[in-house]
């Protein structure tokens, strides 16, 4: 008769697998517990709830759509406006962030401004944006270039950090300036990836467009809180339903785009 | 085919592949400068001109900081971390069977389940958090739960998406081997997929936790409880110094969670 | 006692893969299963174990039919019919001890297999087989810590923990060198005697199958040119399965040959 137990192999030792387990469970309670459930408020908000179901299963593209149709508009427009000149934009700060090709004060000024868009949500860039510039798309457009800006930035810093050393080096050895050793030297090295991201941010940024406009940044965002502001659920349902849709068109677009590139 | 030949059909190719380039950046270009005209016909540039004056305004009057205010904001940002890690739970518990449904390798019908949900990812995927809360809010009424909803529906795709990927990625041998015991379904599952993907699980979780961190700070904006009700009610007063610091927290809050999952995923997964 | 009668299997729109296979292997005997890649070997010893589905014909182990069995039944009678596979398909990622002892599967319920409490019994005997195989230092090793020929003895474990009436066995030495090849063919052969096991082994390598078979059924194009002892084995027979090549060990002809 042997005894056999099994072995673990991520936390291998008894006592701080248990504690592990406890604090876990102890969390839990906690946490769960610091949830204020109204109920009453929930039974109410049920029949709204189901409202809104039905509402979205038989949406209102009519009544509202001039509206709807202004909203869709503005947030296609902000994404592509705000794709192109973040791409644009992000060659520069990208370029500038790489430790193996840009000075210090440059990498270190360029490093700050990719790593604040990162750490700062959309929409909060945005109540500021809308506090500078007024409440409307231009805000919207700022906003989403400076996320795309941080976004593609900081991958664009890291691909040519993590380039071939040697063929920068063959490049420069033949006496190429400074700018022909990255057109010829990193360029080619990183375009394809760099054109499948931006698809790929080209799909975030209509997303978020459908946000911003929740803080007055413009977009779709905007005539969806209209509409729920205003118990318009069929109207909120149509809006919704097309959101999903775009997203879904676009997702299938970048991916189609990114195989025929690749 | 002779050497002069091939040389011209590589140069017309180059000169195709060149041309293609060239009119797909023309025709962008054009896109954008229709969009552009659409999307500025109502800017009022008077603001935008006026906006290095606003701006240096701005910053004269948050800073400095209300540091004090900090005394109010320790609940709130208990909050914030509740709704994120709650949330993250809560869509992990949802994405699990979703998942399997998903994976073409573990789906009981592909005709039928696996359409359904994909479209429950994809529907989850396409709606971002804020809009979630938006809508749980007006349904449930403000507060927290709404918040550990709409992060958890919002979880809900993309965990299961990729989650669904790496269980299409699994070796099949391994799970001919275990099924070829007369192991059941839920046995197979058990043994042959899960120890194969519980990495990539656990990577996941992660990842997705520490977007919910950010996420759930502004999910208060539309009533959805944790910090960003705070940041809401200052932003309504005017007061901007206590605006100031909120963001301060609210990068450090995300700041020290990068830090943690960075930690978290070295030690599980190493 | 392994019956097999009018065998077909095609797959959906492909050629006949398997074409009319009719098989009788009693209790304890060896049978090497030899042909070129695309043969139907491999074929042919799923559709034993119903990791495939026939198209046509019977099969049935010690009187119990398994080509029209209900999904359930299959779970059932998967029990007493180990496999050993070509890449070991252990899941490495579980202990050595776990891989084995999920050759009970079949015999346990969800809750007890997923708590992992097995069994006494089946412990036991689980430490046994890995004792048998030389592995008992490595029981509560992950598999992927381990070298090829101790996976594949891993693997041998796990198919003895079903307690099985028939081995199946898919090309056990194809990942493996001349020297572990050797040992796993001979590991495999001795347990097969020592418990009356009969077992199909499907093999590539056609002298390494003469040394350890009692029996060699050839297969080409899904139907069966030879079948006999493994002493019968002569140039003609390898000509009628394999196609024209000098069979001669020597000489240089013989790298020219391996493809």
């Amino acid at each position: 008769m042997r005894h056999w137990e099994r072995p673990h192999y991520i936390v291998a030792n008894r006592f701080w697998r248990l504690s592990l387990w406890v604090f876990f469970f102890v969390y839990l309670v906690v946490g769960i517990g610091s949830i204020e459930i109204n109920w009453i408020r929930i039974y109410e908000g049920l029949e709204r709830g189901s409202h809104f179901l039905s509402a979205f299963l038989h949406p209102d593209f009519t009544t509202r759509s001039t509206d709807i149709y202004a909203g869709i508009l503005e947030s296609l427009t902000i994404t592509v406006t705000s794709t192109v000149a973040g791409i644009l934009l992000s060659i520069p700060f990208g370029i500038g962030a790489a430790r193996n090709i840009s000075i210090k004060p440059i990498y270190l000024f360029c490093r700050a401004f990719i790593a604040i868009s990162r750490s700062m949500q959309e929409v909060i860039v945005a109540i500021f944006l809308v506090a500078l510039f007024g409440f409307g798309a231009f805000a919207g457009f700022l906003t989403l270039t400076y996320a795309t800006i941080g976004f593609l930035g900081k991958l664009l810093a890291e691909e040519i950090e993590g380039i071939d050393r040697k063929q920068l080096e063959a490049v420069r050895s033949t006496g190429a300036s400074w700018l022909q050793s990255i057109h010829v030297g990193i360029w080619p090295q990183i375009m394809p990836r760099m054109i499948g991201l931006s698809f790929y941010r080209l799909d975030i940024n209509f997303r978020e467009s459908a946000v911003i406009g929740i803080v007055g940044a413009g977009g779709i965002g905007a005539t969806l809180n209209t509409a729920i502001d205003r118990y318009e659920y069929d109207s909120a349902g149509a809006i919704l339903l097309l959101i999903i849709i775009i997203v879904m068109i676009c997702e299938y677009l970048s991916g189609w785009i990114r195989k025929w590139i690749s | 085919m002779d050497q002069l030949t091939q040389h011209s059909l590589w140069k017309t190719n180059i000169r195709h592949k060149n041309w293609m380039v060239w009119g797909s950046c023309f025709v962008l270009a054009l896109l954008t400068a229709y969009c552009w005209t659409i999307m500025t016909e109502e800017t009022i540039w008077e603001f935008v001109y006026d906006a290095p004056v606003q701006g240096a305004d701005l910053i004269n009057r948050m800073f400095p900081p209300d540091w004090l205010y900090i005394n109010k904001l320790y609940k709130a940002l208990w909050d914030t971390i509740n709704i994120a890690t709650l949330g993250t739970l809560l869509g992990l518990i949802i994405a699990l069977p979703v998942a399997f449904l998903a994976a073409r390798n573990t789906t009981p019908s592909v005709l039928f389940v696996r359409p359904i949900a994909l479209f429950v990812i994809a529907a989850s995927r396409s709606i971002n958090s804020l809009i979630w809360a938006l809508l749980l809010v007006m349904i449930l009424g403000p507060g927290i739960l709404a918040g550990v909803l709409a992060i958890g529906l919002r979880s809900v795709g993309f965990i299961a998406k990729l989650f669904y990927e790496s269980i299409e990625e699994i070796n099949t041998t391994s799970v001919e081997a275990i099924e070829s015991t007369g192991a059941s379904h839920f046995q197979v599952i058990n043994y042959a997929i899960i120890p194969q993907v519980l990495p990539a699980f656990l990577g996941v979780i992660i990842f997705r936790w520490d977007i919910n961190i950010r996420e759930s700070t502004i999910l208060g904006l539309v009533g959805a409880g944790g910090i960003g009700l705070f940041l809401s009610s200052s932003l309504n007063v005017l007061a901007w110094p206590q605006v100031t610091l909120i963001i301060v927290v609210i990068l450090a809050t995300v700041i020290i969670s990068e830090f943690i999952s960075a930690k978290v995923r070295s030690l599980l997964i190493g | 006692m392994l019956k097999i009668q009018h065998l077909k299997k095609q797959y959906k729109k492909g050629p006949l893969v398997l074409k009319n296979i009719n098989l009788v292997i009693p209790e304890g005997q060896i049978v090497g299963l030899i042909g070129p890649s695309g043969a139907g070997k491999s074929t042919l010893i799923r559709c034993i174990n119903r990791l495939i589905k026939p198209s046509s014909g019977d099969i049935s182990l010690g009187g119990i039919n398994l080509s029209n069995a209900s999904p359930r039944q299959i779970r059932e009678q998967r029990r007493y019919i180990g496999m050993i596979f070509q890449e070991y398909a252990l899941v490495e990622r579980l202990s050595v001890m776990e891989n084995v002892l999920s050759g009970r599967l079949g015999y346990l319920s969800f809750w007890q297999s997923f708590t992992r409490r097995y069994p006494q019994q089946d412990i036991d005997n689980a430490f046994d087989y890995l004792q048998r195989v030389g592995l008992i230092d490595h029981a509560n090793k992950r598999a992927d810590e381990l070298s090829g020929g101790q996976r594949q003895r891993v693997g041998i474990a796990r198919a003895l923990a079903q307690d099985p009436r028939l081995l199946l066995v898919d090309e056990p030495t194809a990942s493996l060198d001349p020297k572990t090849s050797r040992q796993i063919m001979r590991l495999i052969q001795s347990i097969c005697r020592e418990k009356g096991l009969p077992a199909i082994i499907n093999i590539h390598d056609v002298p390494l199958a003469m040394q350890f078979v009692d029996r060699i059924i050839g297969l080409q194009g899904g139907e069966i040119v030879f079948d006999g002892l493994a002493s019968e084995l002569n140039e003609d027979v390898l000509t009628r399965i394999y196609g024209n090549e000098d069979w001669q060990p020597a000489g240089n002809d013989q790298d020219k040959g391996d493809e």
